[in-house]
């Protein structure tokens, strides 16, 4: 963020907590286990540091001074200082109420305000307006102009940054997965349970592949799928980015809608969306109405993962002869603190290998929108990420987050390995499809 | 500092810019103990020996003080500027440069973390024995400087034992080897000397250290008991009958408490005390000593014995242990960590002279410790924002240290003494003894500009400039400006 003046402390208004910060009691055991400290080694990038500046605003000896803006947006939110944090420092907590409060006292450039009010405001709580984006997308993509710029160079032209949001667009589906499925799916004999399905606003218009690899290998494993097409984004863009505001409204509707379905679990595939669903309580705690509600709501919120890992998988799985390199989603395994659930469904593909991968715990870089409004940071994280899993010599790399995804298509295209970036829950649903051959 | 020395600064160790940022020195004023802070005035990252000499010989040339940092989780302030300065930030130095498996040895730089160390040579069935609780984030060259130690040091030894030589820029900025690729070199052991001088003869640049073969096989026992007492007496126990474990260590009833919060292993909550004892060589005789363990233990009451089943577990169970300190802090917004090292057989009185201060003093006290080699670590539970608690700390950290020296201990196990326990040092050690070590540290650093004013109280030239009539130092002054420093930082 580009802040020339300083603000002064912070405010009342979800200020960070001091008790929060004051569980840090800086020893120092979260830094190596932090992508920016570990790329930097400059301590107010590291999650100590972060916390002490936080702090230093807290306490009045600081200013949120343009220096202090930028050490804020720099973290990549990625939550590994969580994991590795034994004092149990609630890093995203503050991380989230500290940009909040920039967010709120910063006087942007008009033409900041604009862009950002489209895109948070005007865009992504609107299921329709972004639906029209995507068929806008994949008419350029199917049309041939997007062919025909590539080939012509045109994005060479273009701000290097534009060119890389539109390197990293996968192929668009026809139509997004809420437009082209029924409300209501049927899970198979013996059915056992019912579940809500939370499609989320990107994925559902670019992902729609990885959402009918979820819902097939829910309803094989006797889940019935429930997916209210009033839902809407999860909001977990407008948190990071510091808009708590239209993040506790999607936050509302969200609930409302998922009350009206008589669900026990409320299951998800992308990893940013479910650590965003699941923190509607601690989002929503203040709100008199629906703190209960949000607690009842997020209570319910599972990884797909999660979810499918409470019994063996049933049969028949066909075999997928491949080398697999799981890399951790940052929000699945820092914030919802899900590591093995992922490998052991996967484990359970026959012909499957997976490949041990090092540092799959550290983040690719993605972060949301990171990998736009900090490129170069995001670069660097990304290629030490690739580095490991080419040593892994993969035939297919999975992630179960769609920003990763994205990420990590780029960085193996960036460094020339040829492997496919998949979803977990797309392994398990060509193992369903082998099996149903045989 | 003059923007030309910083333009000078820039040009030495570009393109790494320097940093200068007012939110930058902030965070830079302390380490691992942040009672003591002292902002530099900036910090450099320099990636190659060449310039950290450069560095250094700039900053004699300005008469400017500089002190190395590695990660900054030391725990007795020794990473301070504590005149301002320069923060040679070592972390940007961290390759490996060579290991040869044949002879058992690495040569690393001095910012590599510990951790990383163990886990490069690990699929060759090798590792770096010291294993501070920290070492998932401590530097090779922070441990250098402080000796530092761990759990395995009962049996392994400390950073001394497993350095061979060393590569240093001496304060004046000349560049100077130590030792060699082997234990024992001719002429004086100035690696000895080195290793433990806490930053204040010169600036590590590059390390040997030998790397050790895994053991063949590895045995984790703990062991609960209603009382810290009963749990000493198992330790005399256990040593008293020969057996060396490779690590053996305590925890009172509030750390078992805290460690549980944090990692879920189903630690009994009632228990007062446990022990976590491990084992570790060849398979044969390993099963009779974990009988002959567990029997020692039940002689001593202890409630029952509980044996890792597999990696995993005793993998959770040492996460426990190391991250113990930090899993205080959820106990408590701040804590003073001691250091004090007793004879192994004073244990149970000192534990209980330990409750006393914690009563006299109305604070917590939460105790996790070698207890192998009677290096205690007591927490001292308080909140920085209360002043008048923050007193009281300082107290019963003085009666703390007092305890130690009166049981026949020392001050500092493997923290260091740094700035924290600088004033102690006279209890220990005569005027003489103190004597020798500034001569030491005269030759070492005779412009008192690497790291002043740490580890021993000194004498002679001072950073205060201060001078009597005749134009000797002096003392009185010096040690008065020294203190109000101190005070002034404490509060700051
Ligand atoms: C949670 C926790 C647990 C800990 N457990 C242990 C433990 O079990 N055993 C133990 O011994 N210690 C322990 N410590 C203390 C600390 O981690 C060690 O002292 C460690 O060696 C410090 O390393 P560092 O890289 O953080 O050094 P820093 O804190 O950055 O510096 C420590 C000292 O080393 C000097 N120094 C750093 N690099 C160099 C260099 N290249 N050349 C010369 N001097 C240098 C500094 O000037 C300073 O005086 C613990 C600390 C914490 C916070
Ligand atoms: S965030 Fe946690 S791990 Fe990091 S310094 Fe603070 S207490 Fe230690
Ligand atoms: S959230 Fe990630 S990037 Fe931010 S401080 Fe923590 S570990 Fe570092």
């Amino acid at each position: 963020m580009n802040v020339k003046a300083s603000l002064p402390g912070f405010d009342q208004v979800d200020r960070p907590q001091r008790d929060k910060i004051s569980t840090c009691i800086h020893c120092g055991l979260c830094l190596d286990k932090c992508p920016t400290y570990r790329t930097l080694g400059t301590e107010m990038d590291s999650p100590r540091g972060r916390v002490y500046l936080i702090k230093a605003v807290d306490e009045g000896r600081l200013g949120m001074t343009p220096n202090f803006i930028e050490h804020m947006y720099l973290c990549l939110d990625c939550r590994a200082c969580e994991t590795a944090c034994p004092s149990h420092v609630e890093f995203g907590d503050l991380m989230e109420r500290a940009r909040g409060q920039i967010e709120r006292q910063a006087p942007r450039p008009l033409a900041g305000r604009l862009l950002r009010w489209l895109v948070f405001r005007g865009l992504f709580p609107h299921p329709s307006l972004l639906r029209g984006l995507f068929r806008l997308l994949r008419l350029y993509q199917r049309g041939g102009l997007q062919r025909l710029l590539r080939t012509a160079g045109v994005f060479n032209l273009l701000p290097a940054r534009l060119k890389d949001m539109e390197a990293m667009l996968p192929d668009l589906p026809p139509r997004p997965f809420t437009r082209s499925v029924p409300e209501y799916l049927p899970g198979q004999e013996p059915a056992t349970r019912t579940v809500g399905f939370f499609a989320g606003c990107v994925m559902d218009g670019l992902f729609a592949d990885v959402h009918n690899a979820t819902t097939r290998v829910l309803q094989a494993n006797g889940c019935g799928v429930r997916t209210p097409r009033d839902q809407v984004c999860c909001g977990a863009l407008h948190m990071h980015a510091g808009d708590r505001e239209q993040a506790k409204a999607l936050a509302r509707r969200n609930i409302a809608v998922f009350e009206r379905q008589d669900v026990d679990v409320i299951v998800n595939n992308a990893a940013g969306c479910g650590a965003q669903l699941k923190s509607y309580v601690e989002l929503l705690a203040d709100d008199p109405q629906f703190a209960d509600r949000a607690h009842r709501f997020s209570e319910r919120v599972q990884d797909v993962s999660e979810c499918l890992a409470q019994e063996p998988l049933r049969g028949p799985l066909g075999a997928v002869p491949k080398r697999v390199a799981y890399d951790d989603p940052c929000h699945l395994l820092h914030a919802q603190r899900i590591r093995q659930q992922p490998r052991d469904l996967l484990q359970q593909i026959p012909g499957l290998e997976l490949a041990p991968v090092t540092d799959a715990d550290f983040c690719c870089g993605a972060a949301g929108i990171y990998s736009i409004t900090h490129q170069d940071m995001s670069r660097r994280i990304l290629e030490r990420k690739m580095e490991h899993l080419a040593a892994a010599e993969p035939d297919v790399i999975a992630t179960g987050n769609p920003g990763c995804m994205m990420q990590l298509r780029t960085g193996a295209r960036l460094a020339g390995l040829d492997a496919p970036v998949v979803h977990p829950i797309e392994l398990l649903a060509a193992a369903y499809e082998v099996g149903k051959k045989t | 500092m003059e923007p030309s020395v910083l333009q000078e600064l820039a040009a030495i160790v570009a393109p790494q810019p320097l940093l200068t940022q007012p939110e930058a020195m902030l965070v830079y004023e302390c380490d691992g103990h942040t009672l003591d802070k002292a902002p530099p005035d900036v910090v450099v990252f320099p990636t190659s020996t060449e310039q950290v000499a450069a560095v250094v010989k700039l900053a004699n040339r300005h008469d400017v003080p500089f002190v190395a940092r590695g990660a900054g989780t030391g725990l007795s302030g020794g990473a301070l500027a504590l005149e301002g300065g320069i923060v040679i930030e070592m972390c940007r130095m961290n390759k490996i440069l060579e290991i040869d498996y044949g002879n058992q040895r690495a040569v690393v730089q001095p910012g590599l973390v510990n951790l990383h160390l163990s886990l490069a040579v690990s699929d060759a069935g090798f590792y770096y024995a010291p294993d501070p609780s920290s070492q998932g984030s401590c530097t090779i060259g922070g441990n250098v400087a402080e000796n530092s130690g761990g759990p395995h040091t009962l049996k392994y030894g400390v950073t001394t034992n497993h350095v061979l030589g060393l590569e240093v820029v001496l304060p004046n900025g000349d560049l100077v080897h130590f030792g060699g690729a082997v234990l024992d070199t001719p002429g004086y052991d100035l690696t000895g000397l080195f290793v433990g001088s806490e930053g204040t003869f010169g600036i590590v640049t590059s390390v040997t250290v030998r790397i050790m073969r895994k053991p063949q096989v590895v045995k984790t026992l703990l062991a609960f008991f209603d009382t810290v007492e009963a749990a000493s007496n198992a330790v005399s126990g256990i040593i008293g009958a020969g057996i060396i474990p490779a690590a053996l260590e305590m925890m009172d009833n509030l750390t078992i408490q805290a460690v549980e919060a944090a990692i879920q292993a189903s630690l009994p909550l009632d228990a007062g005390a446990l022990l976590l004892i491990e084992l570790d060589g060849i398979e044969d005789g390993m099963e009779a000593d974990a009988q002959r363990i567990a029997d020692i233990c039940q002689q001593n009451d202890c409630q029952n014995v509980r044996v890792a089943q597999d990696d995993a577990e005793r993998a959770l169970l040492w996460k426990g242990r190391k991250e113990a300190f930090g899993a205080i802090g959820r106990l408590t917004p701040n804590y003073y960590t001691h250091d004090g090292v007793i004879p192994r057989t004073r244990l149970p009185e000192a534990l209980t002279r330990l409750q006393i201060i914690s009563h006299r003093y109305g604070l917590r006290i939460a105790n996790v410790f070698h207890a192998g080699d009677g290096n205690l670590h007591p927490l001292v539970l308080y909140d920085e924002r209360d002043g008048e608690e923050v007193e009281r700390v300082l107290k019963a950290g003085h009666d703390i240290l007092q305890a130690c020296v009166d049981l026949g201990g020392v001050l500092s196990g493997e923290h260091g003494i740094g700035l924290e326990k600088k004033n102690c040092m006279p209890w220990l050690f005569s005027e003489g003894d103190l004597d020798v070590m500034r001569r030491v540290r005269q030759v070492f650093n005779p412009q008192e500009l690497c790291n002043p004013n740490k580890v021993i109280p000194l004498r002679g030239r001072c950073r205060c400039g201060a001078v009597t009539g005749d134009g000797t130092p002096d003392h009185e002054t010096h040690e008065a400006v020294a203190t109000a420093m101190q005070d002034a930082h404490v509060r700051a």
